[in-house]
């Protein structure tokens, strides 16, 4: 009776994953499947859809890449991704710092509310925003998502590492300052090489975020060769009312992997971040 | 004060001053400024600027802020449009978090468990978090495509559809994003699909936070499987599954890319949310003033789910 | 080498008075002891010296110079971290070599320093391993090595030796004084261990609630306490303290011994003294009990060294004796030592 059972649970357990599993990535499939069919077997109602009924074609792929402007849609997303994760550090690293080391309870107070701030929505910013940025000349520039995205990187990102600073002892740095270096010496000489791997959480998570980022690109950018991936695709892609699904999907696939797979290796540290500290 | 030091060791050097970067209290609110002042100038003052927005009548054409009072929220507030808008997005955002509070519950406890390809089965299940929200959306406007849906075409196999006098109907298809009821639930799906993964490992996060003691002493004291989820995982991991609600709740509330995507807020407005509502009104039609009004709706929840937060947060620091 | 002087020094923590007004100055060359309870204030009067925290009220004076408002960079102080506080990141090479390249030294000679300090403590075989791959004793070494490697002019040690097992703690101990005195740095050490204070320290510095207590060496601390928490806190048994016509009598728990092991030209003094409870513990014989005579509160203890060959036990009385040299009197209301005697 025994193996048998285990069997059954084992068994159960596979099934419900497999079938998580095929929910989450069935769009994914679906987008596969579709990048590399041929018009006539995508359009035709009575064929299998799941399947590919015809031999592949690259003919998607080909327009993807020659005729429409989705490089430079990956080459503005990299810009504006790069461009962020800098701002970010640049903000985030000092006064996560400073708030996880000198300030006793006000720092504490502070960095939440920091966070907090985190809740506020680009749905109830991006229109006054919208004034700024045409007040500003920054309207179909790339700038205008520049500076705006830092507004969701920095919240979080100095939350997650006010996390990350405190795990390190201060033994260290004081160490360091009697070693001789001043504090901000410290700081930059031993804190930073210590938390390299937490560094690395922000660059990730700046960069995907920007690149996740909808609303504000859409409500700045018009300009088809001044748009990200994120709203690039969704909007360019279609010709009028026809849309060219092939190359839509084969877009979102391509645009969607390789920064899913960075992602998820740090998935975890970014949980650390959302449970704030509920969980030990 | 003249005294000759032995060796390189001066001791202490002489003439040796503390600078900005040996000094807490200067440095310390040097490097949070830039910080607060980017907070301040870019979500500060826009937020303030919003609530001004909507009691003026500042258009993109007229930029001018003249105040009108409340007139552009008793507008709003009588347009139907609206009040569909506000109350799918309350329901959306619960709908969809009920349900994704439970799956995430069932799905965190099975990959708890060891099993050989764990790591492929994570990294599949993450893809809709980790994907770009409008690029996964797009996945499925195409899967809910009016003739090529593939859902249509299974259910016309299975002999459900698509003939007459079958259960759903002689035409060919279902018009998901078409038909009001269809595209509703079809939005709550989305939002499910693309949270999911986020509560599952915050959910996890809360598991594997429950030291392994209190389950064997559980076990010891004669608790069986389900008596011991109910009784000491569920209420230990309560704080955790709070955590993973609320920012569901927050990440569909102030979502506008599914709906935007998916069904532009249609068939005739029944998808609207709050947040495409600002955009059409706002962006694409032009009227900021009423755009900010539409959105501030959203902040009673967004400062309930603030402070329900920090409470949160407060008591974890007791702890 | 230098020495490190204390004036009127204060630290506080919003209302907590850490350091409450100490004054204390080193002798060059010295090795001194920060001995205390926890929480004392001895860890933060170290930091001061330091330099890592700065003082609410007084100076500090190095060399006398003051250094009060200096960082702690250009003290040229070393400090050994009760965790030892190695850099995880570098090898034990550079955790030794990285004191002298923030001080710009030439880089030339940067090997030879390191080489010398790594051999003075044994460690030349570690120099490629990184912190994670050490033993407690090693860690201590490396943070030692990087201490004295820039030949600090003042060495200051908050309770080093407290993260090693009991073995290791004798003989580091041993070593740590051994190398001093070659070295001849002024040395401030901080424990609240009282035989790493007895063991090491030319001078002692007892320390409670902020303030100090007494400063002396150790053979004076320990005989002639200069008040009663200074009388508690060292020995072990602590002293015994008996009230007797408006003072503190005390006797240490060795000088209380059965009558026929004290005779002194002085004089001695003899008790009935009723045996509770006996501890053996093999180089040792702790003997609890009450003294009825004369004091009204007396619960005392003898510590019978374990070659005395006496047969006594639980439940008995017995004459037990101090020779009255042994004797020492604290007013009961102040609890500082004043002179007296016994009739």
């Amino acid at each position: 009776m025994k193996p048998i059972r285990k069997l059954a649970a084992r068994g159960a357990l596979y099934a419900l994953i497999l079938s998580f599993a095929s929910f989450a990535v069935f769009p994914f499939y679906w987008m596969v499947i579709a990048s590399f069919k041929t018009d006539h077997d995508l359009f035709n109602p009575a064929a299998n859809p799941f399947l590919l009924n015809e031999p592949p074609t690259l003919d998607h792929l080909r327009l993807l890449f020659f005729d429409t402007h989705f490089v430079t849609y990956l080459v503005n997303t990299f810009l504006v991704g790069v461009a962020v994760v800098a701002i970010t550090l640049v903000t985030a690293v000092p006064a996560a710092y400073s708030l996880a080391r000198w300030a006793k309870g006000w720092g504490e107070t502070l960095g939440i509310g920091i966070f907090i701030t985190y809740l506020v929505p680009p749905t109830i910013l991006f229109i006054p925003l919208s004034r700024f940025v045409s007040d500003m000349g920054l309207q179909e520039s790339l700038w205008s998502l520049i500076l705006v995205y830092p507004t969701f990187t920095i919240p979080f990102c100095t939350w997650l590492l006010m996390g990350f600073f405190k795990t390190i002892p201060r033994d260290i740095e004081e160490q360091a300052m009697v070693d001789g270096l001043s504090r901000l010496g410290a700081m930059v000489r031993v804190v930073l090489p210590l938390s390299v791997s937490g560094l690395l959480t922000i660059v990730v998570f700046a960069f995907t975020l920007s690149m996740h980022e909808f609303i504000y690109a859409l409500t700045f950018i018009s300009m088809s060769v001044k748009k990200t991936v994120s709203i690039g695709v969704p909007t360019e892609l279609v010709r009028g009312d026809v849309f060219r699904w092939g190359p839509l999907m084969a877009g979102a696939l391509i645009a969607s992997i390789p920064v899913s797979v960075v992602y998820t290796f740090f998935l975890d540290r970014f949980i650390a971040g959302f449970t704030m500290g509920a969980v030990k | 004060m003249n005294r000759v030091m032995e060796g390189a060791a001066a001791v202490p050097a002489e003439g040796a001053r503390a600078g900005v970067a040996d000094r807490q209290g200067q440095l310390a609110p040097l490097m949070i400024a830039p910080a607060i002042a980017y907070i301040v100038a870019l979500i500060g003052i826009p937020f303030v600027m919003a609530a001004l927005y909507s009691l003026s009548d500042v258009t993109t054409g007229d930029p001018s802020i003249d105040f009108v009072g409340l007139h552009n929220y008793r507008e709003v507030f009588y347009d139907p449009v609206f009040r569909t808008a506000l109350s799918n997005t309350c329901l959306f955002a619960l709908a969809s978090q009920t349900l994704v509070i439970i799956l995430s519950r069932i799905l965190a406890s099975a990959l708890m468990q060891d099993f050989r390809g764990k790591w492929l089965a994570r990294f599949l299940i993450m893809l809709p978090w980790t994907a770009p929200i409008a690029l996964g959306t797009i996945g499925w406007l195409w899967m809910l495509d009016s003739i090529f849906s593939p859902f249509d075409w299974l259910l016309r196999r299975a002999g459900l559809l698509g003939a007459p006098g079958v259960l759903l109907g002689p035409m060919p298809n279902l018009y998901w994003l078409g038909q009001s009821g269809l595209a509703m639930a079809s939005v709550v799906l989305v939002h499910v699909w693309r949270l999911l993964p986020l509560a599952t490992v915050i959910q996890m996060a809360g598991l594997s936070s429950i030291s392994r003691d209190l389950l064997e002493a559980a076990a010891v004291d004669g608790a069986t499987g389900w008596r011991r989820t109910l009784e000491i995982t569920i209420p230990l991991t309560l704080p955790i599954i709070g955590i993973a609600f609320l920012f569901g709740i927050v990440f569909t509330f102030t979502d506008m890319t599914v709906v935007y995507v998916l069904t532009r807020g249609g068939p005739v407005h029944t998808t609207q949310v709050l947040s495409t509502w600002t955009f059409f009104r706002g962006i694409e039609g032009g009227d900021l003033a009423q755009g900010a009004a539409i959105s501030l709706f959203l902040f009673p929840v967004l400062a309930g789910v603030a402070s329900l937060m920090l409470r949160m947060a407060r008591r974890a620091e007791v702890t | 080498m230098a020495e490190v002087e204390v004036q009127g020094i204060s630290k506080h923590f919003g209302e907590v008075r850490a350091v409450d007004g100490v004054n204390l100055a080193t002798a060059e060359g010295e090795f001194l002891v920060l001995l205390g309870p926890s929480g004392c204030g001895k860890t933060t009067l170290l930091r001061m010296i330091a330099g890592i925290e700065e003082p609410t009220r007084g100076d500090i004076l190095i060399d006398k110079l003051v250094v009060t408002h200096l960082p702690p960079r250009v003290r040229n102080i070393a400090m050994v971290f009760q965790s030892y506080a190695l850099y995880p990141h570098m090898s034990v090479y550079k955790n030794i070599a990285f004191p002298l390249r923030t001080r710009g030294m030439d880089k030339a000679a940067i090997p030879a320093k390191v080489e010398w300090a790594a051999a003075m403590f044994g460690i030349e075989k570690l120099k490629h391993r990184k912190p994670r791959e050490l033993s407690g004793g090693e860690r201590q070494r490396v943070a030692l090595a990087r201490a004295v490697v820039r030949e600090p002019s003042v060495f200051l040690l908050d309770e080093p030796l407290s993260n090693l097992d009991a073995k290791l703690r004798a003989s580091a101990r041993e070593e740590l004084r051994q190398f001093q005195r070659r070295m001849g740095f002024t040395t401030i050490y901080v424990t609240h261990d009282q035989v790493e204070a007895m063991g090491l320290g030319d001078r002692i510095v007892v320390m409670n609630k902020g303030r100090i207590r007494q400063v002396g060496p150790p053979r004076e601390i320990y005989h002639f306490p200069a008040d009663t928490f200074v009388a508690t806190f060292l020995g072990s048994p602590p002293m015994n303290l008996l009230e007797y016509a408006g003072t503190l009598v005390g006797f240490r728990p060795e000088n209380f011994l059965p009558a026929e092991f004290v005779s002194d030209a002085d004089g001695v003094v003899t008790y009935p003294f009723e045996i509770t409870y006996l501890e053996d513990l093999g180089a040792e014989t702790l003997v609890y009990g009450n003294i009825r005579e004369r004091f009204h509160t007396g619960h005392v203890v003898s510590r019978l060294p374990g070659n005395v060959n006496v047969s006594i036990e639980a439940g008995r009385t017995y004459a037990f004796a101090a020779s009255r040299r042994d004797l020492r009197f604290f007013d009961k209301s102040t609890g500082l030592r004043t002179e007296g005697s016994l009739p």
